[in-house]
């Protein structure tokens, strides 16, 4: 497993073993907004998979690409954005489909739960008829069917039957969230999206959102990205972690490792920003990261994390590194294709030799990647050297 | 030394015609070098306690104290007060007029008492609070800084008064994950450096554990527990704490506590948590024969001491027979 | 803070630069610039005594000529000189009824906003009182009363014309002590004057500003009104020339040249006024600021 120095600085790619039943598939996903002031890069890059029933949690601070990513996938972006990629659904690329299928894979295949339950519902009409209206567009019930799949739709998230008839400000902020998920559930989709679904809750509201959640994953074979800045709300939910950081993955793995031994330093600071109650190491000692995020106009060079990252060397400002495999011995991990969803983190402690410097070929910008190594054509190839993929 | 205090404190509303009793008797103490944290859900009425700390709301009964002297509501005795407790506010980026520059927004308390060396004093409160060099942030707008740095210029504004306590409503629960961490451990170096107490509202254990000294789980307007925060959050004698930390994402056994946050204007008679207690409802209440009295006989309201406190019949009951 | 004073003169530039992408704006711009250098003017190159009835040289109901470029009045006085210095009188009432409907309507709207309770809903219940009187019958009484002169019309038209302006700024006052930056202020210690001018008042006045603008247009058109009602403040305005013109019958017999100039006078001037304030509005106000 040793690279020779010459080659790309990335062994891990999208096409990692035989994952069953891949439900959603990103490849190389890149969405740049166009604004006056110039290109905005939101995300740059990302290579993701969700089989069915599995929960995958993604996780970043405001400004990294995280809730863009989301809206991408089903097309939510404004007409600034500018979507490089592929994004499959079903083995479907939701970027060329028409917009006639879109509008049914919207509803029928994958829907999206937004954050800030208060805003997204129509205040002036009854729930009920909301849950029912997906239902009734695409003529998949009659008026009366309709009625009693909402009745069920809202027993189905805890709520009462009569319910259906309570305007949103008769709810609370967690009945409301929960009437979020009924809608999203109406048309009986395969995919859910929550963005950030329990940010503005209560913990023990918190709790039982989460509690539902998982048990219609469990119950219904649901596929689920969630987005949160909270790793310990993902880690315990979610069956994999992704972190994101400008715009790009920076670690990967399942939820556990990731969250109680992140490789990435800003994986192990997100992991801190949220103790445990009861670890003596956390007590009267918060722990935070320096700095602010980056500005996505203007990233810094090599890894863009180098300017706040506690450990980086002094290469880390040229030298960007992909996503490697992390496992708790870096030299002993495993092929990444044996196994099904490997802890990958791109950092330059993550190598096998964090101090040697590749040679000067393999600098980001000169492109030396693909004819080192064939491989490297995968998604998640070094991503400094090959960044025409974007503008496509 | 006692520094911040309310003493039987109520602060009642009038809710669609009813009365809510938002704060329904109250001790609460902050001392000197302190940090206190208030824990409880939307709605117990710990953002009511403490904007009637701040001298924003008047209370029915009961008083506000600061350093023994009760708060007088006179528009004079409320600026005094203004400069010993400040605000530490939820949301930064709308706590700064968008209009002003930075120096503007923390030369404003300055300006309103009208304190002298207004310039030095807004240089040393923003390098205070970590803003370095003061003067390459005199001339930014809000929307030019970080969220992080809008909330460290709020608490810039609230240090040029010097004042003892700092109220923060959810000091960091608007900020990214990263910052956060930021934030509390500014509050931390504040006490170490100035002795400053500090009064954390929050609905994040896990926020009190980091700071705190000493904790306040409040539950429909009362105080039902309170003490050193390894105590309480470390082994919770009232069956709320325990839920609350029962439902943090690591716990193993998470012990979801079934409908809303109850309603101000509608207190239940009895413990006003028997509703939806979970000790009641599995008949341990029942067992230690303290039942009748958690649905028909109130609490008293529990004193202001640091140690720790509980205002529970089945934590009563179970503590004094062994 | 000279650095403080280079920032607001950007802000100033951003102003500008937004400002000249309202092209009507700019149009209005224009015309209000060239009409007040015209007023402003008119006495250094005329000479009033050409307005004095006794005195007028020209022949009677005269159609435009060379001498007389927009022809003569029933009392062969010059239309132009009358137009020129009938702009003065226009605009000075104009200008000044606006500007004490804008004071009257931003006192009492951000008193009325800042102190909840009764001051507050008294001060709106005498609001209401004044926007549903019938406002002309009332400047006219106003006017009658008072007696002539201009300083009588501005006060006829300020007090008659604030009460819209006043519901606008309160509402606009009541979101701004709503927001978080207010209450941070009064736990600082702030009053109500320091609330009232340090955050109230910079934050209506981008909407009084593109407010008064329109506010000056609908009060040239008042003072018009007024004027051909009959209540004038006994000089020469444009309103005094079309009751003038219609007192002769100068439409029936055919002297186009003294309704129309007054006329399109009034329109280009209430025109410009009002495009202006639109720009201003899209301009200063975010909410519009998108949507333009």
């Amino acid at each position: 497993m040793t690279p020779s120095e010459r080659q790309p600085e990335t062994r891990v790619t999208a096409e990692a073993g035989t994952r069953p039943g891949r439900l959603l598939d990103l490849r190389d996903v890149a969405v740049t907004y166009r604004s006056t002031a110039g290109d905005v890069p939101a995300v740059r890059g990302i290579s993701l998979d969700l089989a069915e029933g599995e929960a995958l949690g993604v996780a970043g601070e405001s400004g990294s690409g995280k809730s863009t990513l989301a809206m991408a996938v089903l097309r939510l972006l404004p007409r600034t954005a500018r979507v490089g990629g592929e994004i499959l659904l079903d083995g479907e690329d939701v970027l060329t489909m028409t917009w006639g299928r879109l509008r049914a894979v919207r509803w029928a295949s994958a829907s999206v739960v937004f954050q800030g339950a208060q805003h997204a519902l129509n205040p002036v009409r009854r729930v009920g008829a909301q849950i029912a209206e997906p239902l009734l567009v695409h003529g998949l019930a009659t008026p009366a069917e309709a009625r009693s799949r909402v009745a069920e739709l809202l027993e189905q998230v805890g709520l009462p039957g009569w319910r259906a008839r309570s305007y949103p400000h008769e709810l609370s902020g967690g009945q409301r969230q929960r009437v979020m998920i009924a809608m999203a559930l109406a048309c009986s989709p395969r995919l859910i999206i929550a963005d950030e679904p329990t940010t503005a809750l209560d913990v023990m509201i918190q709790a039982q959102v989460l509690t539902l959640i998982r048990s219609l994953i469990a119950d219904r074979g649901i596929g689920l990205i969630m987005i949160s800045h909270d790793l310990s709300v993902l880690a315990a939910t979610c069956d994999r972690l992704a972190v994101m950081y400008a715009g790009r993955v920076v670690e990967t793995g399942p939820s556990r490792e990731v969250f109680a031994g992140a490789r990435h330093p800003y994986g192990r600071a997100l992991a801190e920003a949220f103790p445990t109650v009861g670890d003596f190491a956390s007590r009267l000692a918060p722990r935070g990261l320096g700095g602010d995020p980056p500005d996505p106009m203007r990233l810094p060079g090599g890894c863009s994390f180098h300017p706040r990252c506690p450990v980086a060397l002094p290469s880390c400002s040229w030298r960007e590194v992909g996503l490697w495999p992390a496992g708790r011995t870096p030299g002993d991990a495993p092929p990444p294709d044996t196994v099904p969803s490997p802890h990958t983190a791109a950092c330059v402690h993550v190598l096998p030799d964090p101090e040697a410097v590749p040679d000067p070929v393999t600098r980001p910008g000169t492109g030396a990647g693909p004819e080192a190594d064939p491989e490297a054509g995968g998604a998640d190839a070094a991503p400094a050297a090959r960044p025409a993929k974007e503008s496509a | 030394m006692t520094l911040l205090e309310a003493r039987d404190l109520h602060v009642e509303f009038t809710s669609r015609g009813r009365r809510a009793r938002a704060v329904d008797g109250v001790n609460l103490t902050v001392g000197e070098g302190e940090i206190v944290a208030l824990v409880g859900e939307s709605g117990c009425g710990k953002t009511t306690l403490a904007r009637t700390l701040l001298g924003l709301e008047r209370p029915a009964s009961g008083t506000v104290r600061y350093g023994g002297t009760p708060l007088a509501y006179s528009t004079r005795a409320l600026k005094a007060y203004r400069r010993e407790v400040q605000l530490v506010p939820q949301d930064p980026t709308g706590s700064l007029n968008p209009r002003h520059t930075v120096y503007e927004a923390v030369a404003e308390g300055p300006r309103i008492h009208g304190l002298r060396d207004e310039r030095q004093r807004v240089a040393s409160a923003l390098s205070r609070a970590g803003l370095r060099p003061p003067e390459r942030f005199f001339p930014l707008y809000p929307h030019e800084l970080s969220g992080g740095q809008r909330q460290r210029v709020v608490i810039a504004g609230a240090l040029a008064l010097d004042p003892g306590v700092l109220v923060a409503d959810e000091p960091v629960a608007s900020l990214d994950a990263s910052v956060r961490g930021e934030i509390l451990a500014l509050l931390l170096r504040l006490r170490a450096e100035l002795g400053l107490s500090a009064l954390v509202v929050t609905h994040d254990l896990g926020l009190a554990w980091n700071i705190a000294d000493r904790v306040a789980v409040m539950y429909l307007g009362r105080i039902v527990e309170s003490g050193p925060v390894e105590q309480v959050l470390g082994s919770p004698s009232h069956p709320y704490t325990q839920a609350l930390l029962s439902v943090l994402p690591d716990s193993p056994a998470p012990v979801v506590l079934r409908g809303e946050p109850p309603d101000p204007t509608r207190v239940p008679g009895g413990c006003r948590f028997h509703p939806r207690c979970q000790v009641l409802a599995a008949g341990k209440a029942a067992e230690a024969g303290v039942d009748g009295r958690c649905r028909s006989q109130p609490l008293g309201i529990l004193p202001a001491a640091s140690g720790p406190q509980v205002a529970c019949h089945f934590a009563e009951g179970s503590r004094t027979p062994a | 803070m000279s650095e403080a004073t280079a920032r607001r003169r950007e802000g100033i530039a951003r102003f500008w630069r937004d400002y000249r992408a309202q092209r009507a704006g700019l149009y209005g711009a224009a015309i209000l610039v060239a009409a007040v250098l015209a007023s402003l003017a008119t006495p250094l190159v005329t000479d009033p005594s050409g307005l004095d009835v006794t005195r007028a040289t020209g022949a009677k109901m005269a159609p435009p000529s060379l001498a007389f470029p927009l022809g003569t009045d029933e009392s062969g006085r010059s239309i132009l000189l009358m137009i020129m210095w009938g702009s003065r009188v226009s605009l000075l009432i104009g200008f000044l009824s606006a500007l004490l409907s804008m004071v009257i309507g931003t006192v009492v709207g951000i008193t009325a906003g800042h102190f909840r309770g009764w001051p507050s809903a008294v001060l709106m219940r005498v609001t209401d009182w004044f926007l549903v009187l019938p406002s002309l019958v009332l400047a006219l009484v106003l006017a009658a009363i008072l007696g002539g002169g201009t300083s009588t019309i501005v006060l006829a038209i300020g007090v008659t014309s604030w009460a819209s302006t006043a519901r606008l700024i309160r509402a606009q006052t009541l979101a701004v002590e709503a927001r978080p930056y207010v209450e941070r202020s009064r736990v600082l210690g702030a009053g109500h004057w320091h609330v009232m001018t340090r955050h109230v008042l910079p934050n209506v006045a981008p909407l009084v500003l593109a407010n008064t603008t329109l506010t000056v247009a609908s009060a040239i058109v008042t003072e018009s009104t007024l004027a051909f009602l009959g209540a004038d403040s006994g000089q020469a305005s444009w309103g005094s020339m079309l009751r003038g013109s219609y007192d002769w019958g100068a439409v029936t017999s055919g002297a186009w040249w003294y309704v129309l100039p007054p006329g399109l006078c009034i329109v280009a001037v209430v025109l410009a006024f009002t495009l202006c304030g639109r720009a201003l509005e899209a301009v200063l106000n975010p909410r519009l600021r998108g949507a333009a």
